[in-house]
């Protein structure tokens, strides 16, 4: 075999497979999910009563103040900026991350410290999700003790029944797969955008 | 504790179950027997001949590798080029504009490698078009090669000529890789995986309408399910596996899980049918199977209890969710950890940085041993490599010519055998780690202090090294030498022993047969596996025993007596 026939075949079988595996293969996935499953296919976009996209029911948000319940820490915002003030170009993309603390890092136990005294001050019982940053940053659950565990605020707050909040937990909570993989987790998002729909 | 238990026993028992079946398909696909497909695909593959101009002819050793070289340097230049002009092609809604060319560099090296290491953000750096049409078709080409010198490697030991690479290559994906991926790919869109070419979704958030949200999206699942299956791991996304949008729920978590170690474990099957000796295929198999248990046990232990300190302050004891998904909890997070530093995928659903020490050990051990099943393909031929470098010791034991499958193991076997698992690993993983750690300041970038910055250098090389891919993140590594540094470690890690690999099989595919007598050394008995066990941990373990030492255990220690 000279080198030119080794050569032009290994070029030859490059472009075939990459015209095969790079573009019909993603082409054809393409305008199957935009047929099949639009919805989830676009990225599970909800939208409000007048249309308008509200979030997504798989990306967590930021939630900070008493009237909702508190999602996670996140090292990047869920990915939000004010888009006035956006010089990183954050919402061009949109990002993720981590903090990658080691569990031996001294800023990882300051950091979980101040957070323990934040939703102490707010009458919260910490738990493990709650002081720990999430892997994605757009974690968009919580445990449902870290839920149950917000109930007392957020009824205060918005001058509702602790049982009404227990319900509109147990609506958002999304369960194991076949009740084996994974852990139940409640959807904020969802959760959140139920409470506002109670309080009109 | 116990539920935890239950969902890793129940993955272990669905990926041990359909090993059978899929090993067996992969032979029947490469022994040319008849296979489901064959009426579709039998013109496919001789439409995709004639384009390519590849004739089925038999290749040597030498043939084989210059086959896979050639090929893979025309991949390599080929999507460096689509990376430095990505600014200028279609399907870029973000409108990004071409890396660094040591950054495009390492990316290109890193996905024809197979390894996936990731300098860089997805959602900030690459454009929808090379994801899909560059780092997606590397997802392909890398994993077949890696199927392809398997089989040459199965044909070689079982005295069969290594047939020719092309043929090999395209059927591995025509044959296992496509078909598995459409099917994947649909059932992860139903689960809520985008696959769109629209941009970010901007939306205002519901707290407060002045700050806004960028949803980043693209056509994610068509590469997730390959990135898995191809045991690729590169993430469409920063964040990997962990983002929402790669990894929703259970179910996708499920599947990922089990496709990322299914072509490894299959493929041991596959060896049995080719040696027709399922016996040993099968005590093989409970070598990386027994050590993948105990490791999984290791991690899940750690990641349960939770870090001492942590729980001080909180009052109890409390699983480590440090960068862990709810969705996933400490166990499915410790599982994916230990399967995906396994089988050498290097997608990652929590952040290994922040594991307790004893998921670093683990996940390290992965990566130095190689044979938990290890990468696509190359996982099957060093577990094999150990096997003959098991018969060789029990040979001078008993002071008997050592003969592995009716075939005597020679000078030239030993010496390859040797090379491989001895020093390629070792060079590639701490030479470029001790140069690094000499300059601390200028070139490391350790982002957390004491032993675990150790750890974060060892396991960045180790990563390439052995072509997994993942990363201890925190480290800053998108610098010049740390692109440059670690291709060396991926190109030596993936080019050298595949090159070693099929001039071993050449070989012993050479080779007249000895008839077996009583006197020969029997090779399917549970001895002669216990005794392969004990060389694999000997001798691909004790080599980085002083790195494990002074980062995982010594992190260890430093916990247990307080922080700070």
């Amino acid at each position: 075999m000279s080198f030119t026939n080794e050569a032009s075949r290994a070029i030859r079988s490059t472009l075939v497979l990459w015209v095969m595996t790079a573009l019909i293969y993603p082409l054809i996935m393409i305008a199957f999910g935009q047929i099949a499953f639009p919805f989830q296919a676009n990225g599970s976009i909800l939208t409000n009563a007048q249309g308008q996209p509200v979030g997504s029911a798989l990306i967590g948000q930021p939630f900070t103040s008493d009237r909702y319940f508190n999602s996670r820490p996140s090292t990047t915002n869920y990915s939000t900026a004010d888009p006035t003030q956006d010089g990183a170009g954050l919402l061009k993309t949109g990002v993720s991350g981590a903090s990658n603390l080691a569990p031996s890092n001294p800023d990882l136990l300051k950091r979980v410290q101040a957070t323990i005294t934040q939703l102490e001050q707010a009458g919260v019982q910490p738990t493990a999700d709650l002081v720990y940053t999430s892997g994605s940053s757009l974690d968009p659950h919580i445990t449902p003790e870290a839920a149950r565990a917000q109930i007392a605020r957020v009824a205060r707050t918005r001058g509702l029944r602790p049982n009404q909040l227990e319900d509109l937990i147990a609506q958002n909570t999304e369960g194991r797969f076949l009740g084996i993989f994974g852990e139940p987790g409640v959807n904020v998002l969802k959760l959140n955008l139920a409470l506002d729909t109670l309080n009109r | 504790m116990l539920q935890g238990w239950i969902q890793i026993a129940l993955t272990l028992l669905i990926l041990v179950a359909i090993t059978p079946f899929f090993g067996r398909y992969i032979a029947r696909v490469f022994m040319r027997q008849r296979t489901i497909l064959d009426s579709v695909l039998n013109p496919l593959d001789k439409a995709i001949f004639a384009l390519s101009g590849v004739r089925a002819k038999e290749m040597t050793g030498w043939q084989y590798a210059r086959a896979v070289l050639y090929s893979n340097l025309a991949m390599l230049v080929f999507i460096y080029l689509i990376f430095m002009l990505q600014g200028s092609l279609p399907f870029s809604p973000t409108g990004l504009n071409a890396p660094s060319w040591d950054l495009a560099l390492h990316t290109a090296i890193s996905f024809v490698t197979n390894t996936n290491q990731q300098h860089y953000s997805g959602e900030t750096t690459y454009s929808y078009f090379s994801q899909f049409a560059a780092l997606g078709f590397m997802m392909f080409t890398s994993a077949g090669t890696g199927i392809a010198v398997a089989i040459a490697f199965i044909r070689g030991l079982t005295g069969r000529p290594l047939g020719n690479f092309y043929v090999d290559l395209i059927q591995s994906i025509t044959r296992i890789l496509l078909p598995i991926s459409l099917v994947g790919a649909i059932l992860l869109i139903a689960a809520g995986i985008p696959e769109t070419l629209a941009g970010p979704a901007i939306v205002p958030t519901l707290e407060n309408p002045e700050i806004s949200q960028a949803i980043a999206r693209g056509p994610v699942a068509h590469f997730e399910i390959i990135k898995e299956l191809g045991e690729n791991g590169g993430g469409f996304f920063g964040i990997n596996s962990a983002h929402p949008f790669e990894n929703p729920n259970g179910f996708t978590n499920l599947i990922e899980l089990v496709a990322l170690l299914s072509v490894p474990t299959s493929l041991i099957v596959t060896y049995g049918i080719f040696a027709n000796n399922l016996k040993q295929a099968w005590l093989v198999y409970s070598i990386p199977l027994a050590i993948l248990i105990g490791f999984i046990v290791i991690t899940t232990i750690g990641e349960y209890q939770g870090n001492p300190a942590v729980n001080a302050l909180l009052g109890g004891q409390a699983p480590n969710l440090e960068g862990k998904e709810v969705r996933f909890g400490w166990a499915q997070s410790a599982l994916f950890a230990v399967f995906t530093t396994a089988s050498m995928c290097g997608a990652v659903n929590s952040m290994h940085d922040s594991f307790m020490p004893n998921g670093d050990f683990v996940t390290l051990s992965n990566l130095f041993l190689q044979i938990v099943f290890g990468g696509q393909g190359t996982g099957t031929a060093y577990l094999f490599t150990y096997l003959i470098l098991a018969v060789f010791v029990t040979g001078l034991m008993v002071g008997r010519t050592p003969e592995f499958l009716g075939r005597k193991i020679e000078k030239r076997e030993v010496v390859l055998a040797s090379f491989l698992i001895l020093l390629v690993h070792p060079i590639a993983i701490l030479i470029p780690a001790a140069i690094t750690l000499a300059f601390p300041e200028q070139l490391a970038g350790i982002s957390n202090p004491g032993f675990h910055g150790l750890s974060q250098v060892i396991y960045e090389y180790a990563s390439a090294a052995a072509n997994n891919g993942s990363g201890f993140e925190g480290l800053g590594d998108g610098t010049l030498w740390w692109n440059l540094s670690t291709s060396f470690s991926l190109l030596a890690g993936r080019y050298i022993p595949i090159v070693a690999l099929l001039l071993l099989a050449d070989g012993m595919s050479r080779k007249q047969p000895v008839p077996a007598t009583a006197g020969t050394l029997r090779t399917d008995t549970a001895l002669f596996t216990g005794i392969t066990a004990g060389v694999i941990l000997i001798l691909g373990a004790l080599t980085f025993f002083p790195a494990l030492a002074l980062g995982p255990v010594a992190e260890a220690f430093q916990i247990v007596k307080g922080i700070g």
